[in-house]
């Protein structure tokens, strides 16, 4: 099967930051029976500099993209505001680029993973994973309520699952929004933890890194008790 | 490396009360008009078919702006053209000379505000008197709306109450919304009686019938133009509208987004002036026509004023429309101010996470996010861009188009990890500001490729 060989695109703040997102990625999918490939040499897709206002100086990033990925027939990366970005920007080697979760429901179809997870956990929807990955269904629009982010971790062992008030609204983090508008950003993120922080879960988990980064460099600060987790490490926990 | 709104939006926060209090207030309309939008299960279709059929329309003004124009004569209405803002009020000034109007009761009207219609009478001597209760409050006040359709959201009745002591001379330390609102009738009830003319703005023009309709809650329109020998509406040309059958999509979706309601109190339909009376309708373009021509922005043309970009925009709610330095603010603001002029308000183009959720509010599905997205690129050709910005994407760019570099970079990184605090957190580092950093972790994802641990 075709899938059986994918592409893994690691993020460059997942690859320092977060590695273990990464790794986590990595046995699900092996687990699953899909070999990844991890091309040597891969960074950034560039959406921090588009997103900045400096789409020309992704475009260099773009094509280093479709040197290390074009022989693939399936692109995997667990990151819901990358995989947008790819599939906007890289035309025919972007629509072959998938986030995770809509990978693993989408094309492979899973009924069950092999994490247990004996946790509440509260799911951060981000939005370009709502908005523009449809991996939910919108607030704003007329359409009947939908979550892949919350079908796949009902598959999970032994886990407790929960939304905070205005589930889909952003956190405030933007990418260089985050900076420019620190103020603001920093508000909505206050915001977007309390609502969490209020159904009483013990992680904050989403399939977007960079969210949980600032909400957790937030929650951090104000020492607030909940911790944070990408949904690949709990789909992959016990592996 | 702050633009005006973030500075602005700075302070704003700073009175936390006041920031809860604003966002909380515009979030329960965004709510009211979900559930409003939720009860037709057409409203997906509705938005699709105003979206097409406003662009369709845009993209015929000509003929439509034409047929309008004929047809508001046919039926007895006079009618102006004007090329800008100047014309527009140059036009208004003169019609108000010719009937020795010394007094001008006004609708709520955002292209009057666009074109500073007020200021320019108020200082050749007319009157002026502005009659919806929000509009009336802020020009006591003497402050600029801070939001499209709810000018006053700002205030809170407190102020209010003190403001109306002072002008109106009403109850001290009397607050009551329902005392206020009443005072405020028998007040505008005399200005309304003793107006010389009155002007109102218009939603949509018929092409068709040549109707000018009008939207509001209190009614204040009719009142002004029932009385007034003399009635001047002031439109742009991009609110013309085929016929009744594409009106009535509009008027569906308007109140619905706008403020949750299933129609506004009045929908009032001027066809032709009262016996004895004139109507005279100013229709402007003030770089509307330009728009036209511009792929990228054409879409801002297809805006019915709902607001409703402004209640959902997470951070319009958290900053106030004061924040921004167009006169509209929020995310439709945001474009229509770069339309106008960049060079004086790309400040404004920060405002934006990028969060999408105003697309898909937008009764005429602007594509309102990915605009300010343009926007974003061309600040730097504009040579608007934010250095501080520009130096670290180019620096990641750098670092990222060097795998080799980005690998050397990932195994030093850790070491910003046991950086003095202080080093950190200090002024210039905008996310210190309420945030701790991440750390960098010990290994990165390619380091441990390397190392073959990830098998
Ligand atoms: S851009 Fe759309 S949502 Fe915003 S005011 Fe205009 S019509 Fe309403």
């Amino acid at each position: 099967m075709p899938y059986t060989h994918s592409g893994l695109f690691i993020p460059c703040y997942i690859n320092a930051l977060y590695p273990e997102v990464g790794v986590a990625t990595w046995h699900l999918l092996k687990d699953l029976g899909v070999k990844p490939v991890c091309p040597a040499g891969q960074t950034c897709c560039g959406q921090p500099m588009a997103n900045a206002g400096f789409e020309r100086g992704a475009i260099p990033l773009l094509e280093e993209f479709k040197k290390r990925f074009d022989s693939f027939e399936y692109v995997i990366t667990p990151s819901a505001s990358c995989a947008v970005f790819l599939r906007e920007h890289l035309g025919r080697t972007g629509h072959r680029v998938y986030e995770l979760c809509e990978f693993l429901l989408d094309v492979l179809k899973i009924t069950g993973v092999p994490g247990r997870f004996c946790h509440k956990v509260s799911i951060h929807n981000s939005c370009h994973g709502v908005r523009k990955l449809h991996l939910s269904s919108a607030s704003e629009l007329v359409e009947p309520p939908y979550s892949k982010l919350r079908k796949i971790l009902s598959l999970v062992e032994g886990i407790e699952i929960c939304e905070p008030a205005n589930t889909d609204e952003c956190c405030g983090f933007g990418g260089m929004f985050s900076i420019e508008e620190p103020s603001v950003s920093v508000c909505m993120g206050q915001d977007k933890l309390k609502n969490h922080l209020d159904t009483g879960a013990q992680y904050i988990t989403g399939a977007d890194s960079s969210c949980l980064m600032h909400l957790q460099g937030i929650a951090q600060r104000e020492e607030a008790p909940i911790r944070f987790i990408h949904i690949a490490q709990i789909l992959a926990a016990g592996l | 490396m702050s633009t005006q709104h973030a500075k602005a939006a700075e302070r704003f926060i700073r009175n936390k009360a006041q920031e809860e209090w604003h966002n909380e207030t515009l979030r329960l309309v965004r709510e009211k008009r979900d559930r409003q939008a939720l009860l037709l299960p057409c409203w997906e279709q509705l938005r699709q078919l105003a979206s097409q059929i406003k662009m369709h329309t845009i993209t015929h003004l000509d003929k439509y702006i034409e047929q309008f124009a004929n047809q508001a004569e046919a039926n007895g209405a006079i009618v102006h053209w004007a090329k800008d803002a100047r014309e527009h009020n140059d036009i208004i000034y003169a019609i108000l000379g010719e009937h020795q109007v010394k007094k001008l009761v006004k609708s709520k009207s955002m292209l009057t505000e666009e074109c500073h219609l007020n200021p320019y009478l108020i200082s050749r001597g007319i009157e002026v008197v502005e009659s919806d209760l929000g509009e009336r409050i802020l020009q006591l006040m003497d402050k600029p709306p801070s939001h499209i359709v709810m000018p006053a959201i700002h205030i809170k009745r407190q102020e209010v109450g003190k403001l109306f002591e002072e002008k109106l001379h009403t109850e001290k330390g009397n607050s009551d919304p329902g005392y206020l609102t009443h005072a405020a009738r028998l007040h505008l009830r005399n200005e309304f009686l003793t107006a010389g003319a009155a002007l109102t703005g218009a939603n949509f023009g018929v092409a068709a019938t040549g109707d000018v309709v009008v939207c509001t809650n209190e009614g204040n329109a009719d009142m002004g133009t029932s009385f007034a020998k003399l009635h001047i509406v002031s439109m742009g040309i991009e609110k013309v509208t085929p016929h009744y059958q594409a009106l009535s999509v509009f008027v569906r979706l308007l109140a619905r987004s706008a403020t949750g309601q299933p129609a506004t109190t009045y929908t009032s339909h001027y066809r032709k002036p009262r016996k004895g009376c004139q109507m005279h309708i100013v229709l402007v373009d003030n770089g509307r026509s330009d728009i036209l021509g511009d792929a990228d922005h054409i879409q801002t043309l297809k805006c019915i004023r709902c607001a409703a970009c402004m209640n959902t925009c997470p951070v319009y709610r958290r900053s106030g429309g004061y924040a921004y330095t167009y006169f509209i603010p929020g995310p439709i603001g945001i474009n229509l101010g770069m339309l106008k002029s960049p060079g004086e308000y790309y400040d404004n183009v920060s405002a934006c996470s990028l969060c999408y959720s105003c697309n898909n509010v937008c009764p005429a599905k602007i594509d309102l996010a990915d605009q300010i997205y343009k926007w974003r690129q061309q600040l730097y050709s504009l040579g608007k861009a934010d250095r501080t910005k520009k130096l670290l994407s180019g620096g990641l760019r750098y670092i990222f188009t060097r795998p080799a570099l980005y690998g050397a970079a990932l195994r030093l990184a850790p070491i910003i990890n046991k950086t003095p605090r202080f080093l950190i957190y200090n002024n210039l580092n905008a996310w210190g500001k309420g945030r701790e950093l991440p750390a960098f972790a010990k290994e990165s994802f390619t380091r441990m490729q390397e190392k073959g641990k990830i098998t």
